[in-house]
């Protein structure tokens, strides 16, 4: 079994650049434009790590080690996500409070970076991130929780199974609480109409503004952290609230099957991200918060749902 | 709805490859550039645009060089907003006075292997304010420069197929 | 007990001894403080280890004043957290009075001593009366810590505040003693115990109300803790640690005292009410922390968030209690004690290190803080670990007592029935969520406005680091963070018997297993191994750092001036500012706020108002509490007294008139 969980690792945090590939591409093909190929972010990360680096003088050691602590975290986030439903025995690592709490710290540590360098930009693209994050660590929690209440146990991993097996009124909460877990994925990954990231202005950028002063191999570090911390979601998303796969009696196919099953959910989660991107524009930061305690009163209405 | 609609109904337009790899008008300053960079930015390009004081005529034809004609992300090239990122500093308008250290100061701030690619003529050797007393008098006076792209303004289609030739033409599997 | 008199007469000895000399007074309460300690913790370690009750009483002249001393778990516990924060405490305290060469240190060290003697003294004492005297010793004491810095202004202020805010607060506990008394005959905690069943509802109402004030008010509850963040910012950095993690904490241990021991809840109501107060105290205390620019209030605004959190395992535990689930009420009260310890040690770690800080940059206001990562290495690091810890994020200890809270919580919303019970457990939860962001936010905010870039002012450039001493007792406070949370297995172990030895949880099992380091609640609910997760994280990072490593070792770093869009001239002013990174969630939160903005130009001439000069932007925070509470009940007294003046004439008809009532009225009365 530590084969699988190394596996998982491994394979996972190989196939996020792709997602991010995928997601560009289907943007491009929604402007009538043609895009960069499907694996387009390898040949950047390749490229970034050949790179020479330039750091800012008044860096810190935070600065320095920071990328390496993000890339390891997003590690310990894989290693809670559902992959093979029903397999997995190493769940230590599944605690849905834990995997909130992993997220807070990565979004801590990529705070107090951006404001190593002591850029004005860095500075207060913190302050809007972690004003996000702040509060959208709480709609992430309440989106997990309604799950948790209706299976009874708080690891993801151990969820699944439950959750595939239930009735159709049972199901409706943690329909519900997909919606908020929707919203709240939409915020931390920075999609609009939270984050635009390709954008040039920094008066706009939130995620941006705090790696502006990062380059070669500690920028590919980053931006693979990110594209982990994406495809968490997406799949975290894809098997825990819709982990309905078919069990062929062997261990084998059903691995196989279920990684298949995974994948064509997690691209059905990205064309309903791409439609969302695609069709409206970013919001004002002070409306970003409204959007982010509708989620959480999703969580709410999910949780009372579930009790009746 | 109607935006959906939309989306699916309209045509392409893209310019296919075969007609960007006949034009080029590049010159070329300095010796060839390494094979090692040409395969290094070959896959992905990252552009840092400076205007050191231009008429923004450059500017408006880089722009264009994402729309749905041009597309040049479908080349791995794309445009960024740090020159921390950046491996190609794109360089237009005479250098004013004024932005004689900012540009020396972002040629410092983009990591090494870098391009420096001056576009239009005024970056040049300053075109149609060439000796006026508010310019330095051309992009190579103040950082070394590899190549330039001559016009003012260069069409888009100009600067993409002397991209495409700095990088010694991408290789036909991820276009058109 | 031998060793527990001997260093409580070693600390007299101390208090005593630095009466005698101005210079070396910091040596010998320091050094005595420490051993004193360390001889403490012995003796309540093995208290804990052997388990039981020691008690000894000393019958005094007065009937009513009879010394008792009771060492249970409970005790043994909390003697042992406040030795194990007064150790690094008072070695920080050596180096740190230097600072305050000008005032009286021989007194403040006489009065530090007997502020740690009252601690200890006050959770073993086992009779109302005696705990009462001990309880205010530790709050004069203490008030004369925030006086101390008498020649800055605000200090006197703060101690009139606190002074009055504390005494109030002693009222309430001496009327519901005496209460107790009117009914039991005894101020005895064994007697009032045995005597418990028998109280009344109304009666258990009325004497809840006045302890959930009376200690409420001491640890920091909203509406009663506008003295908190005055008097930890006044008060010398090594006092504040010690105010804010273990004198708060004494409200809490007379809260587990009375509500699980003493009076255990027979209603449900009783421990809503906690859980919402606790609720309540959190999120504000976050929010209000969020507004601050002054270090040292903000972390006091943090004591408050944190106590609130506790508060919301204690209500938790004894709604549980009440509803006969009692291994989830021994759950939720582990989880309460647990961050108890916790806070203990983060908070003292912070407030160390702030005031390691202010030693070096004289001034408690962050704005002219920063750059300081380059020449305090170690307290930024230490800093940094206790703001991990403060925020609850995994791997430190702060995620372990989260984590436990959360789950005691969540189960809570399972066994709950009907529509009120989830709610208050939904509102709990939500508090814990947001508060847990909002702290990360704040603290963010603190460690980097206070370590990161460049300084802002002369005298952060010109800081150096501190002393051996300084960096030795907030090292040792690290340290523990760490410990406290791979050995959370162990530590739970011990809590879980301190829990099932008093009245409330006994003989309970707990629904909270350890294995192998892994807590796992009520058969697979729920399971988190925090030595397993830092392991792994290790390790993840490790491979993480070899495998780029392997593909881009012949990279060069080149270290430039930061990127700034080409602009050469830049300034510390151009840095984000602690007001700026906060303004967006004040601006969001504006309800709760209501933010005034003043803004300031100064122009070059001022005629044509053309060119500014300068520009100075003030945002300030409503405080709701002073403004709609204190102050009217202030202004009520301030003109009740004025006409109850009145009566006070002078003049001798006047008195001579009452006289003749006061006859009058006596003759019929005895008439009738």
């Amino acid at each position: 079994m530590i084969i699988l969980f190394i596996f998982k690792i491994i394979v996972l945090s190989l196939l996020a650049p792709l997602l991010i590939g995928v997601v560009r591409k289907m943007k491009a093909l929604m402007q009538n434009r043609q895009g960069a190929s499907i694996i387009q972010p390898y040949f950047d990360l390749w490229k970034l790590f050949h790179k020479d680096e330039v750091i800012a003088t008044d860096a810190s050691w935070i600065f320095l080690a920071t990328p390496y602590l993000l890339f390891g975290l997003s590690f310990a986030l894989f290693a809670g996500v559902i992959l093979f439903i029903g397999f997995e025995q190493i769940t230590v690592f599944g605690d849905f409070i834990l995997l909130v709490g992993t997220l807070g710290l990565m979004a801590f540590l990529l705070a107090i970076a951006g404001m190593d360098t002591g850029s004005a930009f860095g500075g207060f693209g913190s302050s809007r991130e972690m004003t996000l994050s702040a509060l959208t660590e709480g709609t992430l929690f309440f989106s997990l929780l309604p799950v948790a209440l209706v299976t009874h146990m708080t690891n993801v991993i151990a969820m699944a199974p439950f959750v595939a097996s239930l009735s159709i009124s049972s199901y409706l909460p943690v329909f519900i609480a997909f919606l908020g877990y929707f919203i709240a994925l939409m915020c931390e990954t920075g999609r609009i109409p939270f984050d635009n990231a390709a954008t040039h202005l920094e008066l706009t950028m939130i995620h941006e503004a705090m790696i502006l002063e990062y380059s070669g191999k500690r920028l590919a570090l980053i931006e693979w952290a990110s594209a982990n911390k994406f495809l968490f979601f997406v799949v975290l998303g894809a098997n825990l609230f819709f982990p309905w796969s078919p069990d062929l009696h062997s261990i084998f196919l059903t691995a196989i099957v279920g990684i298949i099953f995974s994948l064509v959910k997690a691209l059905i989660l990205l064309m309903v991200i791409v439609f969302i991107e695609s069709s409206i524009a970013k919001l004002r930061l002070f409306r970003l918060p409204d959007l982010i305690f509708t989620g959480y009163i999703l969580g709410v209405i999910a949780i009372i749902a579930s009790g009746l | 709805m109607s935006l959906y609609s939309k989306i699916i109904a309209t045509k392409r337009t893209l310019i296919p490859f075969s007609t960007l790899s006949q034009e080029n008008d590049i010159t070329q300053v300095k010796e060839k550039l390494g094979k090692k960079i040409k395969n290094l930015f070959k896959g992905s390009l990252a552009i840092r645009e400076v205007d050191a004081g231009s008429t923004n005529a450059e500017e408006h034809e880089l722009t264009a060089l994402a729309n749905t004609f041009y597309d040049s992300e479908r080349f791995g090239i794309h445009f960024v907003a740090s020159p921390r990122h950046a491996d190609m500093l794109m360089v237009t308008g005479p250098v004013s006075r004024n932005m004689a250290i900012a540009l020396k100061k972002t040629y410092e701030a983009t990591p090494d292997p870098k391009i420096v690619v001056a576009v239009g003529d005024g970056a040049i050797d300053g075109g149609i304010f060439k000796g006026s007393y508010a310019i330095v008098g051309g992009v190579h006076e103040v950082i070394p420069v590899h190549f330039e792209i001559p016009g003012d303004p260069p069409s888009p289609k100009v600067i993409l197929t002397s991209l495409l030739h700095i990088l010694e033409l991408i290789e036909g599997g991820n276009a058109a | 007990m031998m060793l527990f008199f001997g260093s409580l007469l070693l600390l007299l000895c101390g208090a005593l001894g630095s009466l005698f000399s101005h210079t070396y007074s910091r040596f010998v309460t320091g050094i005595t403080a420490a051993l004193a300690s360390v001889g403490l913790m012995i003796f309540a370690g093995n208290a804990l280890a052997t388990g039981g009750v020691q008690q000894l009483n000393i019958v005094t002249q007065f009937p009513l004043f009879a010394l008792s001393f009771h060492v249970d778990m409970l005790s043994a516990l909390f003697i042992f957290l406040i030795g194990l924060i007064a150790l690094p405490v008072s070695l920080f305290g050596i180096s740190y009075l230097l600072h305050y060469k000008n005032y009286d240190l021989h007194v403040f060290g006489f009065f530090y001593n007997l502020f740690l003697i009252t601690l200890f003294l006050i959770v073993t004492s086992y009779n109302g009366l005696s705990f009462l005297f001990f309880w205010e010793i530790m709050s004069l004491t203490s008030v004369y810590f925030v006086l101390f810095e008498h020649k800055r202004e605000g200090a006197v202020h703060a101690g009139a505040v606190y002074f009055i805010m504390t005494h109030v607060a002693a009222f309430c506990l001496l009327i519901a003693f005496l209460l107790l008394y009117q009914r039991v005959g005894s101020f005895d905690f064994g007697l009032i115990k045995a005597y418990a069943p028998h109280l009344s509802l109304v009666m258990y109402s009325i004497l809840f109300t006045l302890f959930l004030v009376g200690f409420g008010t001491k640890a920091g509850i909203i509406p009663f803790h506008i003295w908190l963040p005055k008097a930890h910012s006044s008060a010398p950095a090594h006092t504040s640690a010690l105010m804010s993690g273990i004198m708060i904490k004494m409200g809490i241990f007379m809260f587990f005292r009375i509500f699980l021991d003493i009076l255990p809840p027979t209603n449900l109501v009783f421990g809503c009410i906690v859980l919402v107060l606790g609720g309540i105290a959190s999120l504000l205390g976050v929010l209000y922390a969020l507004a601050e620019h002054d270090i040292k209030r903000l972390l006091a605004y943090h004591s408050i968030e944190n106590i609130g959190i506790i508060l919301l395992g204690l209500g938790g535990g004894m709604i549980f209690f009440s509803l006969g689930q009692y291994p989830l009420a021994v759950l939720a009260i582990v989880a309460g004690l647990f961050h108890t310890i916790n806070h203990a040690v983060f908070k003292s770690l912070l407030f160390l290190g702030a005031g390691a800080v202010m030693h070096q940059v004289h001034t408690r206001d962050m704005e002219k803080f920063g750059g300081l990562i380059k020449t305090m290495p170690y307290t930024a690091l230490f800093f940094l670990v206790g703001s991990i810890a403060i925020v609850g994020l995994p791997p430190l200890n702060g995620f372990v007592s989260e984590w436990l809270t959360f789950q005691s919580l969540i189960k809570g919303i399972l066994i709950s029935s009907g529509s009120m019970m989830p709610t208050i457990f939904i509102l709990g939860i939500t508090a814990l969520a947001f508060t847990g962001g909002l702290a990360g936010a704040c603290f963010v905010k603190a460690f980097a406005l206070t370590f990161l870039a460049r300084p802002r002012s002369k005298e952060a450039e010109h800081a150096r680091e501190v002393g051996p001493l300084f960096i030795g007792s907030m090292g040792i406070l690290a340290v523990l963070c760490l410990m406290l949370s791979i050995f959370s297995g162990f530590v739970v172990l011990l809590l879980t018997r301190v829990v099932q030895s008093l009245s409330a949880g006994k003989g309970a099992v707990v629904a909270l297993s350890t294995v192998q380091g892994t807590l796992t609640v009520g058969n697979g609910f729920g399971a988190v191994s925090l030595p397993f997760i830092i392991a792994g994280i290790v390790l993840m990072v490790g491979m993480g750092w070899l495998g780029v490593y392997a593909v881009a070792r012949k990279r060069k770093e080149i270290r430039r001036m930061i990127w700034s869009c080409g602009y050469t001239q830049l300034t510390p002013r151009m840095e984000i500012t602690t007001t700026g990174f906060a303004r967006t969630l004040i601006l969001i939160f504006k309800g709760i706020f209501q933010p005034t903005k003043q803004d300031k130009i100064e122009y070059v001439d001022i005629k044509s108002r053309y060119q500014p000069l300068s520009r100075t932007i003030t945002l300030q925070v409503t405080n709701h509490y002073e403004k709609h509470i204190y102050y009217p009940l202030h202004t009520l007294f301030f003109e009740l007294s004025q006409q109850i003046k009145k009566v006070q004439g002078g003049n001798i008809g006047q008195y001579l008139f009452y006289i003749f009532l006061t006859l009058i009225g006596l003759l019929i009365w005895v008439r009738y």
